[in-house]
Order: C-alpha cells, then structure tokens, then sequence
C-alpha cells in the first residue's frame, strides 16, 4: 500500500498531467478509486467467505449435537419416534460409491491414457478433451433422467445399480482430464527410458508412466468422487432411496444425500436434526478428501520424477 | 558392449545345444541367465498384439465419452416422443402446467430458470471478480493459499447441504432483515413485492449465487494469472496507480476470459438442482415479483417426476430434461471455446 502512494505522486506524469490545474484533484481522485477498489475488492472476499464460515459453523452446531452412536448403527425410525440412525444410508452411498468408482475410474483413466499417450495433438483428441468437459457440465438431474430411461424403465425398477451407474458417468470426465493431465507431466525421458529397454509400450504406459503420474491420477479419483458422494439428483429416480437395510443392486437402495434431502422437507424436528448430523458426516467426508487432495498436489505431484 | 554382443548369442547357444540332446556340456549351466532372455524376446515379440490391444482398448474408453453424450440425447428424445408429438413447439411457449388434465406447457420453468439464473449472475459475478482480483492482485502470499482453498471448498459442499442450511439459515435471514428492506426500498419496480414467504426466486437466486462463486472467481483467477507480467509492468511504468494497471492491464487483457467464465457459471446455474428446488417454493406460475414461489426446470424435474404416474407427465417432464440438456450443451460449449480462446493465449494479444 505504501509503494502505492509513491506510485500515485509519479503518477501524474501521464498523460492527464496536461492540465496543471486539476492535477491536485486529479491525483486526489486517482488515490481515492485506487483505495475504493481495493477495498472493494477485500469487502468482496470477506462476502464470499462469509457464508462459506456461516455453513460450517451451522453444521458443526445443529449437527454435532445429533451425532451419536446411533445415528452409526440404527436404520431410521418410524415417524414420530425418537433416536434412529442413519446407517443404512451411509452403507448405501457406500455401495453406490463402489459401483460409480467400479464403472468411472478405469474408464475415466483408460481415457486419459489415450489423450496423453495416443492423442496428444489429434484431432479426435481435441473433440474427446471438448466433449469430456462439455459432459461435465450437462446437469445431474438430467443424468439422473436419461439413466432412468435407460436402466430403470428397462428393468422396471429402481436399483442401487442405476444410480452407481449414474454417478459413475458423472465420475467419467473429471478422471479422464485429470488423469491426462497428470500422465502430460511426466517427462519424455522416462517414457524413452523403458522403451530403450525394450519394455512393450502397453507395459511402459502402465507400469512406468502410469505409476510415475499415480498420486496425480490418485488425487483426480478422489476429486471426482467427493464430488459425487455429494449428488442428489441423479439419485432421486434411480437409486430411489429406501427406509431399510438393503445391499442388493436390483434393489432401491438408500443414499446419504437422499436421506438428506427427504429429511430436510419433511415438517419433523427430528428429522430435520438427523439431516443436519447427516449433512455434517457427508462435509467432513468430502473436506478430508479435499484437503487430502490439495496436500498431495501442493508437495509436488511427481517428487519421483524429477 | 562386451555385454551386448554376447547377449544376442546367449539365447541361440542353448536352443542349439538343446536338440542336440547335451552333447555340448558347456551349454548346461547357461539356461538360466539365456531363458530369462528369451522370455523377455518373446515378450517383445508378442507386444505387438498387445500393444494394438492395448490401444484399442484406450481408444474405446476415449469414445465412450462421445457414447454416452449421445446415449444420453437418444435416451431423452426416444422418451419424450409422446409430448414431442402431441405438443410441438407449442411446449415451450405454453404457460399451463395442468398434469391432471394432461396439459403440458414449459413457459414458466424455462422463465423461472432464466430469472433464477440472471438473478444469481448480478449478485454473483461483481463479487467473484472482486475475490479474483484480490487473491491474484493484492493479496498477501500467505493469505493467498488459505482463501483460494477456502473457495474451492465452497465449490465441494454438495448442492443438498446449499439446500438444508438455505431452508434453516438463509430464507428465515431473507424474510426478516433483507426482504422488508428491498421491499421498502425497491418495491416501486414491482420487483420486490408482498407478500413475502421467505422462499421463491429471490431466495433460490442467492443460494445459486453462492454457490456458482467459487467457479466463476477460480476460472477469472486463472485468466488473470495468465496475463502476461510484462502488461503490469507496463503499465505500472506508466505512472498508473494500482487500480488503473489492474482495470487496463489486466481486466481489459482477460476480459474475453472472464466472460468465459460468467457464462460457465451460467451453465452450473441453469443445471442446478436440489439447493434450487428445496427453497424455490415449486409453484408452476410466471409472477413479476422475484419474492413469488416459482420453479425452474431441473427443480420441476426433480419435484415432480417421482410423482409422476401416467406417461404424458413423465414424458413431459423428459422434453424438459432435453432442453435443459440442449441448453446447457450450448452455453458450455461457448464458454469452453472462450476460456480455451484465451488461455491458449494467441486471440488474446489480438483483441
């Protein structure tokens, strides 16, 4: 800020110095936006943080206080009673998870493969990386319709597969780039190094490149599966939810965010606790995940490579 | 090189003293080091199967990206024939949504969507710029790292804890301190109007506005630390204080990219489900105050399709998961073409 003043006595010198008159109110109005600006900038940060510290300290308050060991091992209870837990839900969005992760992982990283080891510079690469962002950005709810029509209507019936299925294609674009980019930052004198030792290319990508880029890769997974631990709506219509234990994959099974969701719009105190504990369990998962993340990248991806 | 020359012969020696049936007795103790070999040989020989293979196999997950857009376009179109049909382009314009009497019109979620949207943008981008340039401008290196990871958390928190902390925390805030005074202030434009339930457009846009911040002030950022220094600098050695080299140095060389981004947060805006549906107020009409209950298109989808019983409804709702899908593609990819355009860094020395 103190360098800033300084600068702003040079700073009549420019061209609006012509006027010797107003150049004492013009430096005065120059002084004046500059500082109007930063603090408006400083005053936007404070606004936007706000609400991120007013979300976390309402979890932690309302939902801290309804965490308990039943909410771990107790299936809900029936309207009106008290205790119940959430433990199917949480055991169910594992299963979704599992089968998402199944589906959108090898897929995601056999996509990044080919962009960085076979596409780099092709045409048809170019259009993939455009579509797997475009993919990216279609809504999850109408993932969620277009999975219905495929799996549900076929089936005639919601299932834990439909949704694992859904949130597994929405897993799909954010490994594949990740994945590319990541395979992008190993140098090319490792690559040569294996093929100079006669290494089959299949087995040089996995057990080389791959293995060099693999807390990168690894990161890319975890990104894309925090961010659909957290979805919804794909979820209302395929997985459908349930109020009991259920691990069957033709089955509706039930899902934390689900859980969540109904819990939030039903007119029960108790329920609405057990949405807020719920929500608490599913941020805490998603903020570890996330900082897990941002430490691995932040220490240098590719300590070994370099 | 001693090694090499002899390598090549290691695996000959002992497939010529095999058929010979040990005649050779030096040839006895050399398999093993000679078989290791050639089962390494063999190896190479078979890569180039393995290795056609192997990119086949990469090639097909890369299309299945293309697969699963289209699958996706098939699915809805193939599913929402019975409205496509029956109501034509009159869908989109028709402002009844009658289920019971199997009358179909999409006018007031594609309107509530649009306001949702437009809402959240005026609230949201002025903000995001201002964090952008704070965090790539000003901020102290310190404090840089904990405030950029501190909106990118705000980017992770799933759209249903948005939706469970506006129904508890944001509407009961709006309907008693924010919206009596926008209503006092602002209720000549018919904007801001009674009665006021806390709920409706006004409440779903400033959630969206959270939540679309984080996407818009990361994607800016990134333009902005891709202006080159050499622009600052010039600037700055212009005389300019640090406002002006920010406004001509920077903003005026990234702008084309922070559109890019506006409208990428546009596209998350329009898409964005459940935290929209939970404090919407899910209400099938077009009024001009934003306080109003209303509902947009994904929160239709998600509020009514479970519900959905007989299948003109569920096709219904289908064609307005189609458009949304269209819409989106569309926005997404002219937000794409921009942030590319820029960063890629050659149209941005031109503009």
């Amino acid at each position: 800020m103190g360098g800033d003043q300084g600068r702003t006595g040079e700073g009549s010198l420019s061209n609006m110095a012509n006027q010797p008159k107003s150049s004492t109110a013009n430096r005065r109005w120059r002084w004046f936006t500059n500082h109007m600006a930063s603090g408006l900038a400083v005053l936007s940060t404070i606004l936007v943080i706000a609400p991120l510290v007013a979300i976390f300290i309402d979890l932690v308050y309302k939902g801290a206080s309804s965490l308990n060991l039943n909410f771990f091992t107790k299936i809900p209870a029936p309207v009106g009673e008290e205790g119940g837990g959430m433990a199917n839900a949480i055991v169910g969005s594992a299963v979704l998870l599992g089968v998402a992760s199944m589906l959108g992982i090898p897929v995601g990283i056999a996509a990044g493969i080919y962009l960085s080891e076979y596409g780099r510079g092709s045409k048809l690469s170019t259009v993939v990386r455009f579509t797997a962002d475009v993919l990216n950005g279609v809504p999850s709810i109408v993932m969620g319709v277009a999975v219905y029509a495929l799996i549900v209507v076929p089936t005639k019936g919601y299932s834990a597969l439909a949704g694992g299925v859904a949130l597994g294609i929405m897993m799909i674009p954010t490994v594949a780039r990740t994945t590319e980019e990541m395979l992008l930052m190993v140098p090319h004198s490792i690559r040569e190094a294996a093929l100079g030792l006669g290494v089959p290319n299949w087995r040089s990508m996995i057990s080389i490149t791959l293995k060099t880029a693999m807390p990168g890769v690894i990161t890319g997974c975890m990104l894309a599966f925090a961010r659909v631990a957290g979805e919804t709506a794909p979820l209302i219509f395929t997985a459908f939810g349930n109020q009991f234990w259920s691990t069957a994959l033709n089955q509706p099974i039930a899902a934390l965010p689900l859980q969540i969701y109904v819990y939030a719009l039903s007119p029960y105190d108790e329920w609405h606790r057990l949405a807020w504990a719920g929500s608490l369990v599913l941020i805490v998962l998603i903020v570890v995940s996330v900082s897990l993340v941002r430490y691995v990248t932040t220490r240098g991806v590719l300590k070994g490579a370099s | 090189m001693n090694l090499r020359i002899q390598e090549p012969r290691a695996p000959k020696a002992p497939d010529a003293a095999a058929p010979a049936g040990g005649l050779v007795p030096v040839a006895v103790p050399s398999p093993p080091p000679a078989s290791a070999i050639r089962t390494f040989l063999r190896e190479r020989g078979n890569s180039r199967v393995a290795d056609a293979t192997f990119r086949w196999l990469m090639l097909l997950c890369a299309l299945s990206i293309f697969a699963i857009v289209a699958l996706i376009a098939n699915e809805l179109v193939v599913n929402s024939k019975l409205t496509l049909a029956k109501f034509g382009m009159k869908f989109f314009v028709g402002s009844a949504w009658d289920p019971v009497n199997e009358n179909f019109g999409a006018l007031p979620f594609i309107y509530g969507t649009l306001v949702s949207s437009i809402v959240s943008l005026v609230l949201a981008v002025p903000l995001a710029v201002g964090v952008a340039v704070f965090l790539t401008e000003m901020c102290p290196q310190a404090l840089r790292g904990i405030l950029s990871f501190l909106t990118e958390l705000l980017a992770a928190i799933p759209s249903v804890v948005y939706g469970l902390w506006a129904i508890f925390v944001l509407v009961p805030l709006l309907r008693v301190y924010v919206d009596p005074v926008l209503i006092k202030l602002l209720g000549w434009t018919g904007l801001f109007m009674q009665p006021d339930f806390g709920i409706g457009m006004f409440a779903a846009g400033v959630i969206l506005a959270i939540m679309i911040l984080p996407i818009i002030s990361s994607l800016t950022r990134e333009v902005m630390t891709a202006v080159p220094h050499t622009q600052r600098e010039a600037v700055l050695a212009l005389g300019a204080t640090r406002w002006e080299m920010i406004r001509m140095g920077v903003l005026r060389n990234a702008r084309i990219g922070i559109v890019g981004s506006i409208i990428l947060g546009l596209g998350r805006a329009l898409g964005e489900t459940m935290a929209v549906a939970m404090v919407i107020g899910s209400s099938p009409t077009i009024s001009r105050s934003l306080l109003a209950p209303a509902a947009t298109m994904a929160s239709v989808i998600a509020n009514e399709f479970a519900e959905a019983s007989d299948d003109t409804y569920r096709s219904a709702l289908i064609e307005i998961g189609l458009a949304l899908f269209l819409v989106t593609i569309v926005v997404n990819i002219l937000a794409r073409l921009l942030v590319w355009a820029v960063t890629r860094g050659a149209p941005a020395r031109a503009a």
